[in-house]
């Protein structure tokens, strides 16, 4: 385990995963990735890198999407380990707060 | 080809409908999850399906035949995630599944296709479906592949959680589809409002995916385990060094393949073309109707026909890269390039797809976001090297290059002049691309998300039918424009008719024919590049479509008796020079002659403004191209 702290999902190296917290994007693109998976609480894996150096596979919910470095770089991720929220709670939570 | 791709009109069904029956049925759900296999299989038409992700971009028609009603019309849509549309293929499906959409009926009822192996994420497309209260059978998708690798999930249960009817099914192999046919023929099963069911708020990304998730635990969902096959071919194909190579390498190859394999191929059908019309010579009373059926229509087309084993080549390899999911891996690779010209890797699909032909092509544009994006790739997209010019390079490149080779056979000095053609046309679609986004076209980013599909091995059927369906236009475009404007050729270089000595009536000399002085009239535009009147002729008529080039120089030849016995490789040089034909190949690379991809143009962008821009850019850069070729070539021969 790496001991550097990473925040930001540009700065997963490949073959880490890491959990997705926020996208800081515009509504459509935030709206368009997160009906690809891009949702929060959902576990990514950078796969690999283009052989240019970029954009980035990432692999979610069993799919492999492509993002470029700038994309990347406004999804915000915590490590797999400090998971702490329930994600049952969390999700109702959300309901809740839609619904209202 | 011309005219090759212009979609099929489709008449609906006629006659009476029994009341309470579905009419029309619209085919939706996420890309790729196998709309388009489905739809093949329930209409039993050959819609285009190629392995990545918006591949099917407008909304097709069929009638239902697979399935026993034929009074009924099946709509496939492009795919989507959800319905607040992200690009305009997404739009399409959104537009016709509200109604609004013109001249597509709207659908009284929705196949949802979802795929199982990633059941979770395509649900929360259901919840906005199922919220229109349009009848929807849930379809779940390759639900074989998912059971193989470990999946599961109750569809009985899944029902219950969505209110709808619940079918798993197999759209490849054609298993599980007589639910559809129940669903079909039962309304009132599973229809009308959807009392148990909470949906999530609509067009909340976050909820529809909690809510997804929710019923997806509910029902017993296990996620296959993930393929490890498209992970190690993509250590390969997306390797740093080897990824770019090979992508290299599989294009030289193709050209390598289309000289090596399919030159003889179209020599030997040539000759039989020949001979055919050798056999039919004295079949034919001699005099005028000899002359045109034999001389002018039949030179005609099998100077066009005789390329068809090498086009088909052609189509055979695009459509493995397509089937296989090699696509979108070249957009990925591509994606740095495009954004030094200010595009990214999604434009490049079109553009590698316009090597076949333009059309389709321009319509694969839909799934770029931006807007202006979206123009400058439609505006570049006539420059890349359709199959239409093909005939037209074969035919000079056979004429007036040697057949050197290099490397101990390696590579020959034909295959370099044609990846030359290939490159220029490359090279124009960038350059202008960049003139565009750095000028009129300059917009701010928008982000470069590409889903990568598992690799599929391409079917031999899948591959087959791609190759047929190709032949067959191409042989149905030979059979109507070609004969068309063959046999208004002869006519206008057999008139005016002219008295002989003796007082017979005779033909003229093509130079003094209507068509002769027809290409007199513009031969002092074209001279400076070393075209020709004879040449002058064939360009005028190519405008219709390109290949139509190489029947008008079959007619021409054909029908003037001191070029009469040449074969049309040897007829050429009595009118060109070295510079004039490699001046013509470039004419060709660069100039728009081409209605079909014109009329696409115009229906795309929604204005006649852009087509006529792009001829007369494209025909300018054309020009100037063909005249420092030929002067370049003259002054390098002396």
């Amino acid at each position: 385990m790496g001991a550097r702290k990473v925040n930001v999902l540009s700065e997963l190296s490949v073959g880490q995963s890491a959990v997705l917290v926020a996208l800081d994007l515009p509504e459509t693109v935030q709206n368009h990735l997160m009906h690809m998976g891009f949702v929060p609480d959902a576990e990514v894996t950078a796969v690999r890198r283009a052989p240019a150096g970029d954009p980035t596979v990432y692999s979610i919910d069993g799919l492999e999407i492509a993002l470029r470095h700038e994309t990347a770089e406004a999804i915000r991720i915590r490590p797999v380990s400090t998971s702490s929220t329930l994600p049952e709670a969390t999700q109702n939570m959300e309901l809740a707060e839609v619904a209202r | 080809m011309s005219s090759c791709c212009a979609p099929p009109a489709f008449e609906p069904p006629a006659g009476p409908q029994a009341p309470g029956k579905f009419r029309t049925v619209a085919l939706i759900g996420p890309p790729n999850s196998g709309k388009s296999t489905l739809f093949n299989r329930l209409t039993g038409l050959r819609q285009k399906v190629a392995n990545y992700p918006g591949v099917t971009v407008e909304q097709r028609m069929g009638v239902m035949a697979g399935v026993g009603r034929n009074d009924l019309t099946l709509i496939d849509l492009p795919g989507i995630y959800s319905l607040t549309p992200y690009s305009e293929d997404a739009r399409v499906a959104v537009e016709v599944l509200a109604g609004t959409m013109h001249g597509t009926p709207k659908p009284d009822a929705v196949l949802l296709v979802l795929d199982s192996q990633h059941l979770t994420r395509q649900l929360m497309l259901a919840a906005p479906i199922l919220a229109t209260g349009l009848p929807t059978l849930v379809l779940l998708n390759m639900t074989d592949l998912m059971e193989q690798r470990g999946g599961k999930v109750d569809s009985l249960q899944l029902a219950r959680e969505l209110s709808a009817p619940v079918a798993q099914i197999s759209a490849v192999h054609g298993t599980g589809l007589n639910a559809i046919n129940l669903f079909l023929n039962q309304p009132g099963n599973g229809t009308g409002s959807h009392p148990s069911l909470t949906l999530p708020v609509i067009g909340n990304a976050a909820s529809a995916h909690t809510w997804a998730a929710q019923v997806s635990r509910r029902t017993g969902y296990r996620a296959p385990l993930s393929v490890e096959g498209t992970q190690k071919i993509d250590s390969v194909l997306l390797h740093r060094i080897w990824g770019p190579l090979l992508f290299l390498a599989v294009v030289i190859g193709v050209f390598e393949v289309v000289f090596s394999i399919g030159q003889p191929l179209s020599d030997g059908f040539g000759d039989i073309l020949a001979r055919m019309g050798d056999l039919a010579r004295p079949l034919l009373p001699t005099g005028w109707m000899q002359s045109l059926v034999l001389d002018g229509i039949w030179k005609g087309i099998s100077s066009v026909l005789v390329f068809l084993p090498q086009i088909l080549l052609l189509f055979l390899f695009i459509g493995i890269l397509e089937d296989s999911g090699y696509l979108a891996r070249a957009a990925l690779i591509a994606d740095r390039v495009m954004r030094t010209i200010g595009l990214n890797g999604k434009a490049f699909i079109p553009l590698l797809s316009a090597y076949a032909c333009a059309v389709p092509a321009i319509m694969a544009t839909r799934t770029i976001e931006n807007k202006r994006d979206r123009l400058a790739t439609i505006l570049v997209t006539p420059f890349m090297t359709c199959s239409a010019r093909l005939p037209v390079y074969l035919l000079l490149i056979a004429a007036f290059i040697p057949n050197t080779v290099y490397l101990h056979g390696v590579i020959g000095l034909r295959t370099i002049v044609m990846l030359g053609l290939y490159v220029a046309g490359f090279v124009a679609a960038f350059t202008t691309a960049r003139i565009l986004k750095s000028s009129i076209l300059k917009s701010s980013e928008t982000p470069f998300i590409l889903e990568l599909p598992q690799y599929r091995m391409p079917t031999l059927q899948s591959l087959a039918l791609r190759v047929i369906d190709r032949g067959r236009i191409f042989m149905k475009n030979a059979g109507t424009v070609i004969v068309g404007v063959t046999m208004a050729l002869w006519v206008l270089a057999h008139l005016p008719v002219i008295h002989t000595a003796t007082g017979a009536i005779a033909a003229p000399e093509l130079a003094s024919s209507v068509i002769g002085r027809l290409g007199h009239f513009i031969e002092p535009v074209i001279a400076p590049l070393g075209f020709n009147w004879k040449i002058g002729i064939g360009l005028l008529s190519s405008v219709l479509a390109r290949e139509v080039m190489v029947s008008t120089m079959g007619t021409l030849y054909g029908t003037d008796p001191s070029t009469q016995a040449l074969s049309l490789q040897t007829a050429l040089h009595h009118d060109m020079t070295l510079g004039g034909a490699l001046a013509l190949m470039i004419f060709f690379a660069f100039a728009m002659q081409c209605t079909s991809t014109m009329a696409v143009v115009k229906r795309e962008t929604n204005s006649w403004k852009w087509p006529i821009v792009q001829f007369i850019y494209m025909l300018v850069l054309a020009y100037g191209a063909a005249f420092v070729v030929n002067h370049v070539t003259m002054a390098l021969l002396g």
